[in-house]
């Protein structure tokens, strides 16, 4: 109930300076629009209102306030008009639609599995290496980091031009941009989960005359599970932002990028709240999901309480 | 004596030394050190920290390579004896897998040696009973205390029927109660298995009450002081250590203890 209680709080306190925020955000548009329809502006100079502060402003024409959370094209919308946007797009259209933001989160969320199963395998594999080759520890991991430091912004055009030439497209260039971000975490989180077992453990398999791959698969990557799942909440996470970031710059007709850019291009703001609300929404559950399977797979393993 | 085959020691170190290169200059782990385990010992090693008597038992699993002198292990190199499974190793914690079943953690050794499925389970049954921890087999590590835990650690170490018993401290990080009781239990181990048991301990009672012998050391170099050879029986109540035998044995080892020291500051 504590628990509730404090989540409650922290949510109504967004909301409350959200709907704080679009008052000087939306003010000037909208005392333009209520002139125009006849009321009276203070001051009545559009000058004068140039020149003016956004607070003082909402201040001298209290009356326009609540037009500010409801024009068709604010600045900044108010959270009831992302919700309806959100509740028209998901439930109301038909998934089939255009608009249907489950049709789009759909096609964003397909890339993002695909890289992500991709970005993972990857990830795991290149963590192997590491462990059991100096040689990859030394030559790998500082390309895997180096890899990270260049904007995905800025690659992700190329990997699609280049992808183009050859043939590739649809689904798999997105896919690639979204497991470059997230191998990256799961290589950092599986080479140290794979190290974790410390010197006891492993004298302990020498004194058997163990194998090197009994050693993996017996203790090392058992003992990696707890790390493999926090590194696959943030791959996961940044998965989706992978996918959308390639959706971007090839001008794609479908995808919550998609969505994001056509907003943008038409004004529509409470489209792209919307749509970054989806997107939210979406990784939330995707690492949610991840929780629950990591529950699953620790307390079979005996390993949770 | 050395071609004497019937009665060849089960472990057997000449003038074995052992330096280490760190970064702050050698250090010299084991020096000299000279000493004969019969079968069915039961030798304590008992000395300061630093005084070699951990790396001692890891030379003769094998964990370490000498740097000098002969080392045998029933007759061959550690390495040697290491593949033909002559020991059974427990470190001072109890290091069982959490995501294995106390059943399945003593089958570890069993699966890696390549044991048939139904004679893992025969052998788990049997070491489980052993000491003395039937009916826990399906329980999770984190379910038992600390001083089972290690229980079910010498049982992994027993399951693939080692001649020799290594066991580095294993019941350092236990309470006295717990460790008392445990002593006992280990005690009427040996009797049952009749095994060579090599003892690494800080505790003069421990190492005192256990052994048939006692082997003193001391640091820098790390080297064996004294090996005195225990008067008391084989059958050993614990109200033994309130026996002048015992106190006598304890104080030699304290002298030989304090003589190392002596020498080395």
């Amino acid at each position: 109930m504590k628990q509730f209680i404090a989540v409650l709080t922290v949510i109504a306190t967004i909301v409350v300076v959200w709907y704080a925020a679009c008052i000087p955000m939306n003010i000037k548009a909208v005392l333009t629009a209520q002139e125009r329809a006849g009321a009276e502006v203070q001051p009545p100079s559009v000058k004068d209102r140039r020149d003016m502060g956004e607070v003082g402003l909402a201040l001298n024409n209290r009356f326009a306030i609540p037009a500010t959370w409801e024009q068709d094209r604010p600045r900044l919308p108010a959270p009831h008009q992302v919700a309806i946007e959100l509740w028209e797009t998901t439930v109301e259209k038909k998934i089939t639609s255009k608009r249907s933001l489950i049709y789009h989160g759909w096609v964003t969320l397909s890339a993002t599995m695909l890289g992500f199963v991709i970005g993972t395998g990857l990830g795991i594999l290149l963590a192997v290496g590491i462990v059991h080759s100096r040689v990859m520890d030394l030559s790998v991991m500082p390309w895997a980091i180096v890899s990270q430091t260049i904007p995905i912004i800025a690659l992700a055009p190329m990997i699609i031009v280049v992808l183009y030439s050859v043939g590739v497209q649809g689904i798999i260039p997105k896919a690639i941009i979204s497991a470059y971000l997230s191998f990256f975490p799961v290589v950092v989180g599986m080479v140290k989960g794979l190290r974790s077992p410390d010197v006891m453990q492993l004298d302990l398999l020498r004194t058997y005359s163990a194998s090197r791959s009994q050693g993996f698969w017996k203790l090392r990557l058992p003992a990696s599970m707890p790390y493999l799942f926090t590194s696959l909440k943030i791959g996961v996470a940044a998965s989706l932002v992978g996918a959308i970031v390639g959706e971007l710059p090839t001008g794609a007709v479908a995808g919550l990028g998609a969505r994001l850019l056509a907003g943008s291009y038409y004004g529509q703001t409470v489209q792209i709240w919307s749509a970054l609300f989806a997107a939210a929404i979406l990784a939330a559950c995707l690492v949610g999901l991840l929780g629950v399977i990591e529950r699953m797979v620790l307390r079979r393993m005996g390993m949770a309480q | 004596m050395t071609t004497e085959h019937t009665t060849r020691p089960v472990i057997e170190a000449r003038q074995l030394d052992l330096t280490f290169q760190t970064n702050d200059g050698p250090i010299h782990a084991l020096k000299d050190v000279n000493l004969t385990i019969d079968k069915g010992d039961f030798v304590s090693f008992i000395g300061p920290s630093g005084c070699g008597k951990t790396t001692f038992l890891r030379c003769i699993a094998a964990l370490e390579t000498p740097t000098g002198g002969t080392l045998t292990v029933n007759g061959m190199t550690p390495d040697e004896a290491r593949r033909r499974r002559a020991y059974g190793y427990v470190f001072q914690a109890a290091g069982l897998y959490p995501w294995r079943t106390i059943a399945k953690n003593i089958k570890l050794p069993l699966e890696i040696m390549g044991y048939s499925t139904a004679e893992q389970d025969e052998r788990v049954n049997k070491v489980l009973e052993l000491v003395d921890l039937q009916g826990f087999g399906a329980k999770f590590p984190w379910q038992l205390s600390g001083g089972m835990q290690q229980r079910a650690s010498i049982a992994r170490a027993l399951a693939f029927d080692a001649e020799i018993l290594l066991m580095d401290e294993p019941f350092g990080a236990l309470d006295e109660i717990v460790r008392d009781h445990l002593n006992e239990q280990l005690l009427a181990l040996w009797a049952r298995t009749e095994k060579t048991i090599g003892f690494v301990t800080h505790s003069i009672p421990e190492a005192v009450y256990l052994s048939t012998r006692i082997v003193v050391m001391s640091p820098r170099p790390g080297r064996i002081t004294d090996v005195i050879d225990s008067p008391l029986p084989r059958e050993r109540p614990l109200d033994i250590r309130d026996t002048p035998e015992f106190i006598e044995v304890a104080h030699r080892v304290r002298e030989g203890l304090r003589a190392g020291h002596g020498d080395a500051v």
